[in-house]
């Protein structure tokens, strides 16, 4: 083949090379509306972004006000559209960046069911001691545990979990808070 | 205004309070309470198209030829689907629509009911923002609230869907003096600290350039006429996207032509080469960028765009300035007027001598035949013939559109009405419907291709039925043009699919269709066909059969850099010639 013939089947550019991917937790505070959510959902999935966790909830009923706390990771160039993205849907009140500002309490709260005997037992109840589990539901073969905490300490309490005779896991996904007084 | 009246009377309502004065649609099962109250009242004239698709598109022509938003009503079901098309059009090409689809009965949503979709799931993606209305309460706010949102800020189509009950409940209609939307706060005036520092930027540049865009002419005639202005008081260089043509005179001598795969060779080399560039109203689409790591790897960037997200999106630039473009561009001149610098002046006049001789390689020059008509020249002369008089023109998608951004020039904004963004064969025919309407008394003229105008035909009998005089002027070459081009450069000659097979008679067609058909097949009888076709005043499908083999240029292949052009110097065929030296500038 010439070098001067094109070596792309395609007429679009090719993709840039790779910039390193960061993970941010995005706050968006939106209108309490039906269809909110599918439409920050669809904006994800038709753009091609990434959701590594999504909470939503009403938080100030009188206003109908939601917040979505979304976690995200690409490059920093995604990122920035993801957010310029969002604000631009029309019930998207403001999205907040709560990676950036460095100032936030993210918590995720897990209910962990373990089933064994024994020995093992008696572990997983004092290892949910030591990671401040508490017991919400117990039988002769089982508990569940609600844990609260960072992301990583519940991957870990979960991990230990696992050969003491894990079952499941239900897990909230990450609400993210800003620290002191003033509100987003 | 503040009485009761039934759902249906408070859609008409609203579109008379709101200025509407053409409806584009098609009646069904869910709507028809809002046919009645058309039938009530004169003040809305409901146009009636012959597909979905034709509405959408006719309005998009009504809006960008106007200024004004673009409005649709079609039923639920298949007619909210084929509408979608239209509505991606709208929201690709930021053109300001209000579209109503009915919908089954609230009671009756997600019951699969006969001719129901999920039509707010489904135009999710391609508006600008769609509302189900499920309460009377909230239909008159909603109606209104739909034209702020699809005119303010980046416009584009808001879709309202319309439950039959809702049509037929009765509530109070009043029009709304506020919206409650606080999230919903386009920022029109750009920040004065950036401004001023692009201005300082222009100051210092010694080889700048104006590079602009559709978002010029959304911005309204005052925006073109600032980009006027500033572009005389710098003496810059100007260049435009596809979307762009018009805001800035062609004939002017600052003028570069469009850019982009097939923009001009000093378009092009002047992007690549340019040490401040000054985006303004356009969006860096791949189209114009061509390789985005050789992408005018010299220059410093400035971006104005109304739209947050459209910066930085796929070329970093070094000032944005979030702001509508009239605003911005009007500090822009005040600044630059009051500031005592000027530009270096003669690096500038270096530059222009650059440019100048790229000018010199004649990038759009092509072999003309006295035995076959060349499609450029078929447009050269349609621009000759109409270029004094009151012109809109309207475009399908494909080689023929590109020949008719090159060869026919534009002086002002809103005169020229292509589908830039999703480039959808089938926009012209039903554009022009649109345009001619809001323009009666001007000369419209869809330039066709024979494969584009097969898609959307049938809106021929809607030119028909309300006397509208459109001018579909079809450069009949017998392939799906872009197609066979593209199969010529990547695909080894093999013509898969791209043969315009068993085409219609288009005179016989045009005459079935109580149109007027002409067919002009020697470049000698040209002039005179198009003569003929301007002094008619009715609608007229031209067929102009052109040069099988002509192809487009110049081109920026794919995966290459703006100073890569294919140049398609007289009669190049591009089995292997695009590979010879000379063809390609490195």
């Amino acid at each position: 083949m010439n070098a001067n013939v094109p070596s792309s089947t395609s007429h679009y550019p090719t993709a840039p090379t790779a910039q390193v991917d960061v993970t941010h937790t995005l706050s968006v505070l939106v209108d309490n509306e039906p269809g909110v959510l599918a439409r920050v959902i669809g904006l994800f999935s038709g753009r091609g972004y990434n959701i590594e966790s999504l909470t939503v909830s009403e938080t100030e009923h009188a206003k109908h006000l939601s917040l979505i706390t979304v976690v995200t990771t690409g490059t920093p160039m995604v990122i920035e559209q993801i957010k310029n993205q969002l604000d631009r849907l029309v019930p998207v009140h403001r999205v907040v960046d709560m990676t950036l500002s460095g100032r936030s309490i993210e918590r995720e709260l897990a209910m962990v069911k373990v089933r064994g005997k024994g020995d093992n037992r008696v572990e997983a109840l004092r290892l949910a001691d030591a990671f401040r589990a508490r017991v919400i539901d117990a039988t002769t073969e089982s508990f569940v545990f609600e844990i609260t905490g960072k992301s990583d300490k519940i991957e870990q309490f979960v991990s230990l979990m696992l050969p003491l005779g894990l079952v499941e896991v239900s897990r909230t996904g990450i609400a993210a808070i800003a620290r002191g007084p003033d509100g987003m | 205004m503040t009485r009761e009246m039934t759902g249906a009377e408070m859609v008409i309502q609203a579109m008379a309070d709101q200025g509407v004065k053409h409806l584009f649609g098609y009646p069904g099962g869910a709507v028809l309470p809002i046919y009645d109250a058309i039938f009530a009242q004169t003040e809305v004239k409901h146009i009636l198209v012959r597909h979905e698709q034709g509405a959408v598109h006719a309005a998009e022509g009504y809006a960008r030829s106007t200024g004004k938003v673009g409005c649709v009503l079609v039923t639920s079901g298949p007619g909210a689907t084929n509408a979608v098309t239209g509505l991606t059009d709208a929201l690709c090409d930021s053109i300001p629509l209000v579209c109503i689809t009915g919908q089954v009965p609230t009671h009756l949503i997600g019951n699969d009911a006969f001719q129901e979709c999920d039509t707010v799931g489904i135009t999710r993606p391609c508006t600008k923002h769609n509302y189900l209305v499920k309460r009377i309460e909230d239909l008159p706010r909603i109606l209104h609230e739909a034209f702020h949102i699809a005119s303010s800020g980046r416009p584009g189509p808001v879709v309202i869907d319309i439950p039959k009950d809702i049509q037929f409940a009765k509530g109070i209609y009043s029009k709304p003096k506020e919206f409650p939307h606080t999230g919903y706060k386009p920022k029109l005036k750009g920040d004065i600290e950036a401004i001023k520092a692009a201005i300082e930027l222009m100051t210092h540049a010694k080889r700048p350039l104006f590079y602009t865009g559709g978002g010029v002419i959304n911005s309204g005639k005052h925006a073109s006429a600032l980009l006027g202005e500033l572009v005389k008081l710098t003496g810059f260089p100007i260049t435009s996207t596809l979307m762009g043509l018009g805001a800035f005179p062609a004939a002017d001598p600052q003028w570069m032509g469009m850019l982009g795969m097939h923009g001009t060779l000093e378009a092009n080399m002047a992007m690549h080469d340019c040490d401040v560039m000054v985006c303004i109203g356009a969006r860096f689409d791949d189209r114009i960028t061509g390789r985005i790591d050789a992408f005018s790897p010299g220059s410093k960037k400035i971006h104005v765009d109304i739209d947050a997200s459209s910066i930085n999106k796929n070329v970093k630039v070094d000032i944005p300035i979030v702001g509508d473009c009239a605003h911005v561009l009007e500090d822009m001149v005040r600044l630059w007027r009051t500031q005592a610098k000027q530009p270096d002046k003669k690096a500038l006049g270096d530059w222009w001598k650059q440019i100048g001789k790229w000018r010199d390689r004649k990038s759009l020059a092509y072999r003309n035949s006295n035995e076959v008509i060349k499609p450029q020249y078929a447009i050269q002369r349609l621009y000759e013939a109409t270029k004094d008089k009151d012109v809109y023109i309207t475009t399908e998608v494909g080689q023929h559109q590109m020949w008719a951004a090159q060869f026919f020039h534009f002086q002002e904004p809103n005169r020229w009405m292509t589908s830039g963004g999703l480039g959808t064969m089938g926009y012209g025919l039903p554009a022009s419907v649109g345009v001619q309407l809001a323009h009666p008394k001007s000369l419209v003229i869809d330039i066709a291709g024979e494969a584009s105008v097969q898609m959307t035909m049938q809106e021929l009998s809607t030119a028909v039925q309300y006397r509208l005089p459109i001018k579909i002027f079809i450069l009949n070459n017998g392939y799906m043009g872009m197609v066979r081009q593209w199969q010529e450069l990547l695909h080894g000659n093999r013509y898969s699919e791209s043969y315009s097979e068993a085409l219609p008679d288009f005179v016989k067609l045009a005459e079935a269709m109580h149109a007027v058909g002409i067919r002009c097949e020697k470049p000698g009888d040209l002039d005179h066909a198009i003569k003929e076709m301007i002094d008619i005043d009715r609608p007229v499908l031209f067929d102009c059969v052109v040069d099988q083999k002509e192809n487009c240029f110049p081109m920026i292949p794919s995966g290459k850099a703006h100073n890569e052009m294919i140049l398609g110097d007289s009669g190049v065929n591009l089995d292997g010639a695009i590979t010879e030296e000379g063809k390609m500038l490195v």
